[in-house]
């Protein structure tokens, strides 16, 4: 099965550019489907980025992240070959993850 | 005698059923609890449940808010689609450990709360869902103060669902 995580990791000097695309319905809990039956909420929690075994970034995200969220940052210390290691778990309990090289 | 596992239209006798309604309710009884024990840890999901800005920021941070310049958002001036609006924060503000996103027209204020580990440029872009017009604040977490900046965005269509 094809992993829900795309990321790119670009390192120009000592600055590593990072863009990530995950999969995930986002549904927020409060949209109706066509017969009426709320659907219910079903969002990314916590998805995070490690790099050299240390967390970069974690984000916290409630209903009001867009589906098939997007998000991009900056680091400091990532050199091309290096691992990035991205995961998110959601309010239901599902969980994926990605290591990706930097470029 | 027909096998009763193989054919669900037999009727099952009376204790057995008790028994298998026992162990369902049991089964929905350990999901439920199963559920607030497997809410991702460090998930902030009081601030979540917040409905205003001051209550979520209170939740989350517990600190005076001040705005600034020295944080910025850039936002569009108008979405016409409210589920999908991008949203970028920077600064120059130095030791940086988190920055928020609330959107105080939504039925929930808190969006996003990124926490940023050392090395970590201070900006981070992301999309967010708009329910309809509405400031967005960006909040940016700065040797433990808290500044923020807020745009209004105009919302077309609402997007709490997409």
């Amino acid at each position: 099965m094809p992993s829900t995580i795309r990321v790119r990791a670009t390192a120009s000097g000592e600055r590593t550019e990072v863009q990530a695309l995950v999969q995930h319905p986002m549904e927020s809990g409060f949209v109706k489907d066509s017969n009426g039956q709320t659907i219910p909420p079903h969002y990314i929690e916590v998805l995070t980025f490690e790099h050299d075994g240390k967390v970069l970034l974690t984000a916290y995200w409630g209903p009001a992240v867009s589906k098939d969220p997007y998000v991009k940052f900056a680091f400091a210390g990532g050199k091309k070959g290096d691992e990035l290691k991205v995961n998110w778990t959601d309010n239901l309990g599902k969980s994926d993850s990605l290591a990706a090289k930097i470029l | 005698m027909p096998d009763r596992h193989a054919n669900p239209d037999a009727p099952a006798d009376p204790a057995r059923r008790a028994v298998l309604q026992l162990l369902a309710a049991a089964g929905l009884i350990a999901l439920g609890t199963g559920r607030a024990a497997a809410a991702v840890p460090g998930w902030p999901e009081e601030a979540f449940r917040k409905t205003s800005q001051a209550d979520a920021l209170a939740a989350l941070y517990g600190k005076p808010l001040e705005m600034s310049d020295k944080v910025t958002l850039q936002v569009p001036e108008i979405a016409e689609n409210g589920a999908v609006v991008p949203v970028s924060v920077g600064t120059t503000l130095p030791n940086v450990t988190s920055v928020t996103l609330l959107v105080p027209e939504n039925p929930n204020t808190l969006a996003a709360s990124f926490k940023f580990g050392p090395g970590v440029a201070p900006a981070v872009s992301c999309r967010l869902k708009m329910a309809k017009t509405s400031p967005v604040i960006a909040v940016v977490e700065s040797d433990g103060r808290l500044f923020g900046v807020s745009k209004e965005v105009k919302v077309t269509l609402g997007g709490c669902g997409g």
